[in-house]
């Protein structure tokens, strides 16, 4: 028996409240698979699990805001039989609010609450098993697609959704204001603890380096001439792609810190996204390195239609080993980043500008960017950051080969 | 399309990508990246949306033509009429 537990999702996460559960006593799992959604002060994320076998019981009902580390499942193992749970200990608890709770249930929906329920016995069923009731298929299809299954009103039976039933689904509006706000201010004091303990604990280093982008700029632009919109390259996907690869070389900056540093074979880039109206997360695109120009296109889009959506894995948040700020192409020239511990380093491009720029010997317009580097002193010095930022120049300077 | 169907389009799918955004209160004149504050990936999820709904396909070098509501819509109906 494995008990599956409330994971923290970085350093300073404290609670996380249950949404709502994506699996039923009896389903079987495995590592990876997604298996409830959590509120957390970064939003909605959805927990993936890493045991595998059988689900034995859920101990945590939605609407519960439970501590880091608090049983949330028993999961039974492969070739595990009894089921020791005494079902007692978790009847009480799951039955007892429900009265409570369609309430409960609202973070997970800041949607339609008032969605039309002509029976009352389907959405308490939802609460109280903590599962809203769907077809395989529907529920297979919603996850794809990013549709909470919540919002969506079902025509199966007692309520169930089914595969039909979510195109009806319009897509989710953006919460109300205070909800909105009072998001924001969650997520504020979220990145004001991390960033705290960054600095109270990391002795940064930054390096800046003024780089030529005319050749990325060019490649790029010729490259999208020849593409529909739905194909299109943005130059944050090259210059994720450049500085994974470089991080993947220069070790030192690739890795997390905790009694001493650890580095990291794969690179996960966590890739900083603000969100509208404040507020900023770096959910990790795995094994940046090895993707594509195109993969790492659609890593991108995806990861940040997630980041609206409100639907981030637990992972994402947490396996990142570098992180890659990039300020747009209508910002500021430079930035100086501050690492998201326990990583080791943070990659920073400001808004590339044409410029006047010495080339041989002729004073030309040029499209410069400027690279900075947080480095971690417990980990790498200047030397190897120069090495790793001037790797990532050259890498820019042959696109095609990216 | 008229005008006016062509603006209703660019403001829902406008409106998909950034639902803060109020088009009720939105002047036609505002700047997507520098009033609304849409970045490259949200111009690029715009100008795909509006590929797929109008079926005019937007070149990067076009997109200072669709930089405000007022500009987007008469770049939009001159390119679906002519």
């Amino acid at each position: 028996m494995g008990v599956f537990t409330m994971p923290s999702l970085g350093a300073d996460m404290e609670a996380g409240t249950l949404v709502e559960w994506l699996v039923a006593p009896g389903d079987q799992v495995k590592r990876g698979d997604v298996v409830a959604v959590v509120e957390t002060q970064k939003g909605a994320i959805e927990i993936e699990i890493f045991d595998e076998g059988e689900v034995a019981r859920l101990d945590a009902a939605v609407g519960q805001k439970l501590p880091v580390g608090a049983p949330l499942a028993l999961i039974r193992g492969a070739g595990e039989t009894a089921a020791p749970a005494p079902e007692a200990a978790a009847e009480p608890e799951a039955a007892a609010p429900p009265a409570e709770a369609p309430e409960a249930v609202a973070p997970a929906a800041p949607v339609e609450v008032a969605k039309p329920a002509p029976e009352p016995a389907p959405a308490a069923s939802a609460a109280f098993g903590g599962v809203i009731p769907a077809s395989p298929a529907a529920r297979h299809e919603a996850r794809l697609r990013g549709i909470d299954l919540s919002a969506v009103a079902g025509s199966g039976p007692g309520g169930a959704v089914r595969l039909a039933d979510l195109d009806r689904g319009r897509p989710r509006p953006a919460p109300p204001a205070a909800d909105r706000g009072q998001m924001l201010a969650e997520m504020r004091k979220a990145i004001a603890a991390a960033m705290s303990k960054s600095k109270r604990e990391i002795p940064h280093y930054y390096l800046f380096h003024k780089v030529d982008l005319q050749a990325a700029t060019d490649w790029l632009a010729a490259a999208n001439a020849q593409r529909g919109p739905e194909e299109r390259l943005l130059m944050g996907a090259l210059l994720l792609k450049a500085t994974a690869v470089a991080a993947a070389r220069s070790k030192a900056v690739n890795g997390h810190y905790a009694d001493g540093f650890t580095p990291s074979k794969a690179v996960h880039a966590g890739f900083a996204v603000a969100m509208r109206g404040g507020g900023l997360i770096a959910p990790a695109i795995r094994d940046a390195d090895r993707l594509s120009l195109d993969e790492t296109m659609a890593a991108m889009r995806d990861v940040i239609a997630r980041v609206r959506a409100g639907r981030l894995r637990s992972s994402e948040l947490t396996d990142g080993t570098i992180t890659v700020s990039s300020l747009g192409e209508n910002g500021v020239g430079a930035l100086a980043g501050i690492i998201y511990p326990p990583q080791v380093a943070l990659v920073g491009f400001g808004a590339p500008a044409e410029e006047p720029a010495v080339v041989a010997g002729q004073v030309v317009p040029r499209t410069m960017i400027t690279l900075s580097l947080a480095g971690d002193h417990r980990a790498s010095d200047g030397r190897l950051g120069a090495k790793f930022l001037t790797d990532i120049e050259t890498l820019l300077q042959d696109p095609e080969a990216l | 399309m008229t005008p006016d169907d062509i603006r209703k389009a660019f403001l829902e799918e406008l409106v998909s990508i950034a639902p803060d955004i109020d088009p009720d209160t939105l002047e036609g004149d505002e700047h997507l990246q520098d009033d609304l504050e849409l970045d490259s990936m949200d111009i690029l999820n715009l100008v795909t949306a509006l590929h797929k709904r109008l079926g005019v396909s937007i070149a990067e070098e076009d997109y200072p033509r669709i930089e405000t509501p007022d500009k987007a819509v008469a770049y939009l109906a001159q390119r679906l009429g002519g």
